[in-house]
C-alpha cells in the first residue's frame, strides 16, 4: 500500500482527516483487521444495462446516503460518486441507461499522475484517495477517462466515520471499501438495486472463478467502457 | 561590446523605484488576502467546478512557467551560442527567468485544494507522475539559474560561463517538455492526447519568454534613464518574429494532424468552427491578435523600424499567449469526454455537453498575484544586484 501504511492505519488516519476524531478501533471488522489486503481477490462490479431502468435512481440515492454526499444546490461543484448515464445511438435511437462510477482500473491513470501518491490502488483492485496526502491538485481529475472524480469545493459537516471527506481533497467511489473490509460482500449501490428488484448491479470477486460475477461474465461476456485505453477496468457492463 | 568592457549597475533607488515596488507589493498583498479567503471558503467561490478543474489560475501559472523558460533564451544565445550582442543581457535573462518561474509556481501552490500540505508535496513523490517530475524540474531550474548567475558575476569563473549556460539550456528544454507533457499525457482527453504538445510548448516558451524579456528590458531602461539602442531592440524583435511564426506553424501542424484522424473531428470542429467561445478566442485572440497582428507590425516596412510598434507587438504576443493557454487549458476541458464514441450521452454530471466555466474575480486575483510576484522579484533584483548594463546604446560606428 502507498506510503507503507497498513490498511488499518490508513482507515484510522483517513477517519481523522474528515474532521472526525476517531478513536482507534472504531471500525468493526468481521474478519481479522490486520489481515493484509492481497491480490488473491479482485473486487469488481457487473452491470447489466438491460435490467437497468432509465427512470430509476436507487443506486445513486443509496450511494449518497451511504457516504452522506449532500446536495448543496450547486450541481456543477456538488460531488457525484455515481451517476446515471443515458446513452443513445443516433442510428435507430436505441437508448440504454447505466450507472457510471469509478471503474477501479487495474492500470489507473489517476494513480499514475498523482504527484504525491495519494491516489492508490489496493492489492484487491479498489482504487482510493488517501485523504492525508491528497494536496488537491486535481491532476487525477484531468487524467480519469470516466469523469469519476469530484473535488470538494466547500467546507463539509456531518461526515460519516466510514466516509472521511473534506474540503480541498478529491474523492470518488470507494467500492464501499468499509463494507468490503467488514466482510459484507456488497456495495450500497448493488444492494439498493437488488432491493428495488432490478438486480442490474452485481458485486463480487473477479478472481474467483466460482463467484457469481465470474460465472455470469464467463457465460454472457462483458465489456469495458473505453476498452481501447487498456485500463482493465474492475467494473464491467453487459448489453451495451 | 565585449563582456569585459560591460559595466553593470543597480537601478537607482529613487522615488519612482520605491513607488513601483510599493504598488507591486500592494498587488501581492491583495492577492494573498484573496488566497486566504479562497482557502477559507473553498473553491466553490471560483468558476472552477468538477468539469473544468483547472481554470484561470492555471492559465496564468502555465504561461508564467513557460515564459520563464523562454526568458532564458537571451542567456542561452549569449553563453551557449556565443552571440556577443546578447552577452550584456545574460544577467537580466537569468533573473527574469527565475522571477517568472517563482510567480508561476506560487500560483500553482496557492490554488491547491490543500496548500497547507505543501510539505507533503515535497516529501512524498510518485515517480511515475509527470507532475512530480515537474516539481523537481522547476525547483532544479531555480538552482541552475542561481549557479549560472553566480558564474556570470564572478569574472574569475568566466571560463565556466558556457558550461553553466549549456546546463541551463538543457534543463529548461526538459522543463518545458515536461510542462507540455502534463497535457500531452492525458490520453483520454480529445484535445490533449498529442505528442506534439511538448515541442509546441517549447516553441511557445521561446515566443512568450522573448516578448516578456523585450518589454521588461525596455521598461527597465526607460525607468532608469538608460538608452536602449535601436540595434539591440530590433534584434530582439526579429528574434521574436521568428518565434511567433514558428508557434503558428506548430499550431497549424497540430490541428492538421488532428484533422487527419476522424476520431478528433469533433474536438477540431469545436476549436475551429468559429461557433464556440473557444473557437472565437482561437481565431480572433490567439491567431489574429496574438500572432498575425504582431507579425504584421514586426515585418511591415512601415512599422518594422518603429520602437512603439515593436513594444505593442510584444505586448500583443503576451496577450495572445494568455489566450492560447486559455484555449488549450480551458477549451480542452470544456469539450466533453467521450465515453461511448459515436453515441449521444447525457447525465446529471454534464456528460455529453460542453462544460460551462465562468472565471471569478478570485481566480484572476490569484493569476495577477503570480504576475506581481514575478515582477516584484525582478524589480527587487534589479535594484539590489548589478544586473543591468549601464550602457545599452548602439555601438558607435568606427570613423
Ligand atoms: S475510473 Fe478514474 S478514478 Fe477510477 S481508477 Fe480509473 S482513472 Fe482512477
Ligand atoms: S488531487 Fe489529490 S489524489 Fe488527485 S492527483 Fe492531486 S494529490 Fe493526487
Amino acid at each position: 500500500m502507498s506510503l507503507g501504511l497498513t490498511r488499518r492505519e490508513f482507515l484510522q488516519g483517513a477517519g481523522a482527516a474528515g474532521a472526525l476524531t476517531l478513536a482507534p478501533g472504531v471500525f468493526l471488522y468481521a474478519k481479522d483487521p490486520e489481515a493484509p489486503v492481497t491480490d488473491a481477490v479482485r473486487w469488481g462490479l457487473l452491470v447489466d444495462t438491460r435490467l437497468c431502468q432509465e427512470d430509476c435512481n436507487a443506486c445513486v440515492d443509496a450511494c449518497n446516503e451511504e457516504h452522506n454526499l449532500q446536495d448543496l444546490g450547486r450541481p456543477e461543484t456538488d460531488a457525484q460518486w455515481i451517476r446515471k448515464l443515458t446513452v443513445r445511438d443516433p442510428l435507430g435511437g436505441r437508448t440504454i441507461s447505466l450507472p457510471m462510477m469509478c471503474q477501479h482500473c487495474e492500470n489507473p491513470p489517476c494513480v499514475d499522475v498523482c504527484p504525491t501518491g495519494a491516489s492508490f490502488r489496493r492489492e484487491d483492485g479498489i482504487v482510493l484517495v488517501d485523504k492525508h496526502t491528497c494536496i488537491g491538485c486535481r491532476y487525477c481529475m484531468m487524467a480519469c477517462p470516466y469523469k469519476a472524480r469530484s473535488f470538494i469545493h466547500e467546507n463539509l459537516t456531518e461526515q460519516l466515520p466510514d466516509a472521511p471527506r473534506g474540503k480541498g481533497c478529491v474523492e470518488s467511489c470507494t467500492l464501499c471499501v468499509h463494507k468490503v473490509d467488514a466482510g459484507e460482500n456488497t456495495t450500497a449501490c448493488a444492494e439498493a438495486c437488488h432491493k428495488d428488484g432490478h438486480q442490474a448491479i452485481l458485486f463480487g470477486d473477479l478472481n474467483d472463478p466460482d463467484s457469481e460475477i465470474s460465472k455470469r461474465i464467463r457465460e454472457f461476456g462483458a465489456t469495458q467502457i473505453r476498452a481501447d485505453l487498456g485500463l482493465n477496468t474492475g467494473v464491467r457492463y453487459q448489453n451495451l | 561590446m565585449s563582456i569585459a568592457s560591460t559595466r553593470y549597475a543597480t537601478l537607482d533607488a529613487g522615488r519612482n523605484y520605491w513607488g513601483l515596488l510599493a504598488v507591486l507589493a500592494g498587488v501581492v498583498l491583495a492577492g494573498f488576502a484573496g488566497f486566504l479567503h479562497l482557502e477559507h471558503e473553498g473553491h466553490w467561490i471560483t468558476g472552477m467546478n468538477n468539469q473544468v478543474v483547472w481554470g484561470i489560475p492555471h492559465v496564468f501559472a502555465v504561461f508564467l512557467i513557460v515564459a520563464a523558460s523562454g526568458a532564458l533564451n537571451v542567456a542561452s544565445i549569449a553563453s551557449v551560442f556565443g552571440q556577443v550582442a546578447y552577452k550584456p543581457l545574460a544577467r537580466l535573462s537569468g533573473l527574469l527567468a527565475a522571477a517568472l518561474l517563482s510567480g508561476g509556481l506560487a500560483i500553482l501552490v496557492l490554488d491547491l485544494g490543500r496548500p497547507d500540505r505543501l510539505i507533503v508535496a515535497m516529501t512524498y513523490y510518485n515517480f511515475k507522475s509527470i507532475f512530480a517530475w515537474n516539481i523537481f524540474l522547476y525547483t532544479g531550474l531555480l538552482a541552475v539559474i542561481a549557479v549560472y548567475l553566480f558564474v556570470l558575476f564572478q569574472p574569475a569563473l568566466a571560463r565556466w560561463t558556457r558550461a553553466a549556460g549549456i546546463m541551463a539550456l538543457l534543463w529548461r528544454l526538459i522543463l518545458t517538455t515536461g510542462t507540455g507533457a502534463i497535457f500531452g499525457f492525458l490520453v483520454a482527453r480529445q484535445g490533449y492526447d498529442a505528442a506534439i504538445m511538448a515541442p509546441l510548448f517549447i516553441i511557445m516558451s521561446f515566443s512568450f519568454g522573448t516578448a516578456v524579456f523585450l518589454l521588461v528590458l525596455a521598461a527597465a531602461c526607460r525607468g532608469s534613464g538608460r538608452v536602449l539602442g535601436d540595434a539591440l531592440l530590433f534584434r530582439l524583435k526579429n528574434l521574436l518574429a521568428v518565434f511567433v511564426s514558428a508557434v503558428l506553424y506548430f499550431v497549424l501542424a497540430y490541428h492538421l494532424t488532428n484533422l487527419y484522424a476522424t476520431e478528433h473531428h469533433g474536438f477540431e470542429a469545436f476549436i475551429l468552427n468559429f461557433e464556440s467561445l473557444y473557437s472565437k478566442l482561437f481565431w480572433l485572440g490567439q491567431v489574429g491578435l496574438g500572432s498575425l497582428l504582431p507579425l504584421a507590425l514586426f515585418y511591415s516596412p512601415k512599422t518594422r523600424n518603429c520602437r512603439v510598434s515593436t513594444l505593442v507587438g510584444a505586448s500583443l504576443v503576451i496577450i495572445g499567449g494568455l489566450i492560447q493557454m486559455y484555449v488549450i487549458i480551458i477549451g480542452g476541458q470544456a469539450y466533453p469526454l467521450v465515453l461511448f464514441p459515436g453515441m449521444e450521452e447525457s447525465s446529471s454530471f454534464y456528460d455529453g455537453v460542453v462544460a460551462s466555466y465562468v472565471p471569478s474575480f478570485w481566480e484572476f486575483l490569484l493569476g495577477i498575484t503570480g504576475v506581481g510576484i514575478g515582477l516584484i522579484l525582478t524589480v527587487a533584483g534589479l535594484g539590489a544586484l548589478d544586473i543591468l548594463p549601464e550602457d545599452l546604446s548602439d555601438p558607435k560606428p568606427a570613423s
